[in-house]
């Protein structure tokens, strides 16, 4: 691949105006989120001749917000979308289709009046929904009881507790967390109902109405706007399996793959990391996710996050935003982990900032544990 | 089989007929790729294993283990509240594949439910032209 480091940067993040439970429809959650991140990156609408999004279609967006792009791409592999949207934007970019890409994201997770159907002929209304695979807590419980089976159920809960607890102190540090202000123990993590066992109420993200975008354009026209530009530093992206049946390891994801390219890219190791922002659809989607980019061995996860290692204070900066399970998570949450990646890299997120992060690593994980996108982001 | 089935049901597809009508008549069938002799779920005419069109279908004993499950206490769709708790469950097959399917049991607890299990295929009458193969241990 050849060398884009530090050719493009994000430029401008923002959430739509409201997120929580705001009752708007999923494409006036993407418009308010494109207004405002325009207005960050001190762009207009008229400066963007690039348009990405996942969920619903560029022509239906594109329309919606009165834009004529030049570079369309409507990449749709679940949550982990808008992480692989860096790297397609960069590609765009250097291949000369354009300059400044808007990529947005919408949806009323909570509040929707109509869900999309599911295509018949697809596998999973054939041989998974039939038997009650819908949904992702339903799904995600059977690997994770597959972890369980292999490395220990104890250990592995103390594991997902300690995700659990550690994440909700970070969200309330954060003023826009739908649970900021409810604070939660490990009693309150063990007694927490349950969804589908393995899993409680509490290992599972929320559901919320919520908007993000972000701007990505050239290092050159970057240094040129307000703030600091976020440079894309690496990337990686794929998938190994659609249904959650067909997947070839319940245990290890395609960040064994998307991990090791994005920081290859980027010339950068697991101990150059200072933030890692990673897709927290449940606690176990962590736990599998730092084995499987190598932050730790297979099976080493809840050793890895025990003493609430990744807590406010501790010596792993993660998912400071609060993340899926305590700040938002609207249904495709991966939007969310960008726009805490590049906040945290301006040093603009005031209690919860943490002390002159360089290097963010940000992974978002989709489908059915399917796919999986990396993007290394960096600051001078 | 009643009409007042509330579930989702398969819609069959043109490579999947076979594998249906099958399922109707209490039999588990899968597909096989003769250039590798692999047996893969789910039916596909061309195999995933070798991109081959030297494809087969074969009769499964309906001996499996348990792959992994779930214990579902709170219902994804209106059609399962009756059924909660239900267990969700990743069976591998005798032939080697795995497959999504339901654990067919009273009262489900981890303790009746050990990865590795012995379990049997059953066939659930949903409506006129459709069976859903499910397990119970063996």
């Amino acid at each position: 691949m050849a060398d884009l480091r530090r050719t493009v940067a994000i430029v401008g993040v923002a959430e739509s105006d409201e997120i929580g439970r705001v009752e708007k429809s999923n494409l006036q959650l993407h418009a308010e989120a494109a207004y405002n991140a325009l207005e960050d990156a001190g762009l207009t609408m008229k400066d963007v001749n690039g348009l990405m999004t996942a969920g619903t279609s560029t022509i239906n967006l594109g329309e919606y917000l009165g834009v004529q792009p030049m570079f369309t791409d409507t990449t749709a592999v679940g949550g982990s979308s808008f992480i692989i949207h860096i790297a397609h934007a960069m590609a765009a970019i250097n291949a000369g289709y354009c300059d400044t890409i808007l990529v947005t994201h919408g949806e009323a997770g909570r509040s929707a009046r109509s869900r999309p159907g599911a295509n018949a002929s697809d596998p999973g209304p054939q041989y998974e929904i039939p038997y009650g695979f819908i949904g992702a807590p339903i799904n995600y419980a059977m690997a994770a009881r597959r972890y369980m089976h292999i490395y220990g159920d104890d250990y592995t809960r103390q594991g997902m507790a300690e995700v659990a607890v550690a994440t909700r102190k970070w969200a309330n540090l954060n003023p826009k967390a739908y649970m900021q202000g409810q604070e939660m123990s490990f009693d309150d993590y063990h007694d927490s109902r349950w969804i589908s066992w393995p899993f409680h109420l509490f290992d599972c993200c929320l559901v919320t109405d919520a908007g993000g975008a972000y701007v990505v354009t050239t290092a050159e026209r970057a240094r040129n706007l307000p703030k600091k530009p976020v440079y894309v530093l690496g990337a990686g992206e794929g998938h190994d399996h659609g249904i959650l049946s067909q997947m070839p390891d319940l245990t290890r994801t395609w960040a064994r793959n998307s991990g090791p390219a994005a920081m290859k890219m980027a010339g950068v190791t697991h101990n150059d990391i200072d933030l890692a922002m990673i897709y927290d659809s449940f606690t176990y989607t962590v736990l599998a996710t730092l084995e499987s980019l190598g932050f730790c061995g297979p099976g080493e996860a809840p050793d890895f996050v025990k003493d609430q290692r990744t807590a406010p204070g501790g010596n792993f900066a993660m998912n400071t935003s609060g993340g899926g399970l305590s700040y938002t998570h609207s249904g495709m949450y991966g939007m969310f982990l960008v726009l805490e990646a590049v906040r945290q890299l301006r040093g603009e997120t005031g209690e919860r900032q943490i002390d002159n992060p360089k290097l963010s690593l940000v992974h978002g994980t989709g489908g059915s544990l399917s796919s999986t996108g990396t993007v290394i982001l960096g600051v001078d | 089989m009643t009409s007042d089935y509330k579930k989702p049901i398969p819609v069959p597809q043109f490579e999947s007929d076979h594998y249906w009508q099958k399922a109707k008549e209490k039999e588990l069938w899968l597909r096989k790729c003769n250039a590798c002799s692999k047996v893969y779920f789910y039916p596909r005419d061309i195999s995933p294993c070798c991109f081959s069109r030297d494809t087969t279908w074969v009769q499964a004993s309906g001996k499996a283990t348990l792959f992994t499950y779930g214990i579902v206490q709170r219902a994804p769709h209106p059609g399962f509240v009756p059924d909660v708790p239900f267990v969700t469950a990743m069976v591998e097959l005798e032939e080697g594949p795995i497959m999504a399917t339901n654990i067919v049991m009273d009262d489900p607890t981890p303790e009746k439910l050990q990865v590795g299990m012995a379990l049997e295929v059953v066939f659930e009458d949903i409506t006129d032209t459709i069976a859903l193969p499910k397990f119970k241990p063996a």
